[in-house]
């Protein structure tokens, strides 16, 4: 049971956080409509307007809200509460798993919100692409989550809400949330090889009724690697556990 | 490992930071339901060594054990509490759903409205813990303590920012806990405090025990006291001479003799200048203790040879 209940005292914690909300829930959904409103008619990247900068704002919001909810581990270890939680019964992977699924339930509300935002804009897609768009953005986000964590260990309390804005941004830019990517040169290749573009590229797929393509896959498993590894890495060195 | 159920024993324990020696070589046993005081000056090495007993450190060399089994697996079945050295408090929860959530993981807790009214915090349960002031947030720090209800209770500096009231209230509290069979374990600055709440107080210096024992005992270990009186028109050279007295001074009226046996040159002088009055006896303050222990200690490290004074047990 005491799993259960720290889940759910996190909940409460992570959507308390008005930071949290703003910048995972409210400026995406803002920023959506302003742009979608004058240009719903539109097409953009071979796809609707609306279902484009629908799927594009709500991966930034669900990036920013597990970004922001492995980072928050900072402030709590500048508090000395992740070491005051360590001299109680909990698992570290509870904590870990608490943490994850505050994240995870907060990009889930931002999907959602962008979906109803978006379907009130006119997208339309059958249930199924919808499962699959939900399906895809949730694997996306996986190297998002490790990463938040690894900041979370890594950045001083002060730092971590400017470095998840910027790093947000800069995964969001080249990865084609503000628009389309050109379809060849640096730029293109840059985007491909970001978690951030696959997740972009959910829209396109699902409303084909496809997955992404093959090349996706080790993308994704790659930056998870990477994070996760060095995420490990430093929870480590900050614990001093072998 | 020997190791005792109902202790908690710390054998050969050393840990370095870098170069920097925090523990060196610490023995130190500690039985169920003892109230023990670990006293010493910054970079003592107070808080390496409790980091060890509740895991969150491993020795370099040593072994730590904790009512049998390893810090980690105390820690893991519940048998510890505590209060770390915090900053604030986690953010979003009210100080009652705090106390709830520390409670859920605790398999034996006490309940939450019974540790709000001990640390007298019934009319602040609703408030959200980033509204609390430093006081009350350390009175929260002392209801998380008190709540997991475990056998062995660590406080780190525990009343640091409490006012004279709550920390009469706090000690309450702890005693009530060491009654029950709680081990309680605290690093204090307080010399007072150590010596009125601890049954027992180990003096750290430069990552060894310099000195172990009832804090009445540690006070002996320098066994001088201070007569003060007014006493005219006798000489302090002559004063000086009496048995006992180690240095005598004069200030005005009064005398200021330092002793090392106060009863013998009470009597003596009573005796012989029955017009003495307003005279006062002061033992030797924990303080003056502590500061000698740990000069003693400085001197050691700087290369003066003998062994450590006291030691384990």
């Amino acid at each position: 049971m005491s799993s259960v209940t720290y889940v759910r005292f996190e909940l409460l914690r992570t959507f308390r956080n008005r930071r949290f909300v703003i910048f995972s829930l409210a400026f995406p959904l803002a920023l959506f409509l302003l742009a979608t409103g004058p240009n719903r008619n539109q097409q953009i990247g071979g796809v609707a307007f609306a279902l484009y900068f629908m799927v594009g704002m709500a991966a930034w919001g669900a990036m920013a809200a597990v970004l922001a909810g492995g980072a928050v581990i900072a402030l709590e270890r500048a508090g000395g509460w992740t070491r005051q939680i360590r001299i109680t019964p909990l698992r570290t992977r509870v904590y870990f798993a608490s943490k994850v699924i505050g994240s995870y339930a907060l990009a889930l509300t931002a999907l959602v919100l962008l979906y109803i935002a978006g379907a009130a804009m006119g997208v339309r897609l059958p249930v199924g692409s919808w499962l699959r768009l939900t399906i895809l953005l949730l694997i996306g986000l996986v190297p998002f989550v490790a990463l938040g964590i690894l900041l979370g260990h890594v950045l001083s309390a002060d730092a971590v809400g400017p470095a998840i804005g910027g790093i947000a941004a800069a995964f969001a830019l080249l990865g084609g949330v503000w628009g389309p990517l050109p379809a060849t040169g640096v730029l293109h290749v840059i985007g491909q090889s970001l978690p951030s573009y696959w997740l972009v590229y959910a829209g396109r797929v699902s409303q084909g009724g496809g997955w992404w393509p093959v090349r996706a896959w080790p993308v994704l498993v790659a930056w998870t690697a990477v994070f996760g590894l060095l995420a490990v890495a430093a929870y480590r060195r900050d614990t001093g556990a072998a | 490992m020997t190791a005792n159920a109902d202790e908690i024993t710390l054998a050969g324990v050393s840990k370095s930071y870098g170069h920097i020696r925090a523990v060196r070589d610490v023995d130190l046993t500690i039985g169920a339901g003892q109230t023990v005081a670990i006293l010493g000056p910054n970079g003592a090495g107070k808080t390496t060594t409790i980091d060890m007993i509740l895991g969150l450190n491993r020795p370099d060399a040593g072994s730590v054990a904790v009512f049998g089994v390893s810090p980690e697996d105390a820690v893991r079945a519940g048998m510890v509490g505590g209060v770390l050295q915090t900053g604030s408090l986690p953010a979003y929860l009210s100080v009652r759903e705090l106390l709830e959530l520390v409670a859920s993981l605790y398999p034996d807790p006490l309940p939450v409205g019974a540790v709000l009214a001990a640390a007298g915090l019934a009319e602040l349960a609703g408030r959200p813990t980033r509204a609390l002031s430093g006081g009350q947030s350390q009175r929260v720090r002392f209801a998380l303590a008190l709540i997991a209800n475990a056998r062995l209770l660590v406080l780190d500096e525990p009343t640091t920012g409490l006012d004279a009231g709550s920390r009469h209230q706090f000690w309450d509290a702890m005693r009530g806990s060491a009654r029950r069979g709680t081990t309680v374990l605290f690093a204090t600055h307080y010399l007072e405090e150590a010596d009125a709440f601890a049954d027992r107080v180990v003096l750290m210096a430069q990552g060894r025990i310099v000195a172990d024992g009832p804090a009445t005992e540690i006070r002996a270990r320098v066994r001088t006291s201070t007569i003060r009186a007014t006493l005219p028109q006798v000489e302090a050279d002559s004063l000086g001479l009496l048995p006992g007295v180690v240095s005598a001074e004069r200030h005005g009226d009064s005398v200021e003799l330092v002793c090392d046996d106060s009863d013998a040159v009470l009597r003596a002088l009573l005796s012989r200048y029955p017009a003495m009055r307003d005279i006062e006896v002061r033992r030797a303050a924990l303080e003056d203790v502590f500061l000698e222990l740990t000069r003693d200690d400085a001197a050691e490290a700087a290369g003066v040879a003998g062994p450590v004074p006291g030691g384990a047990r």
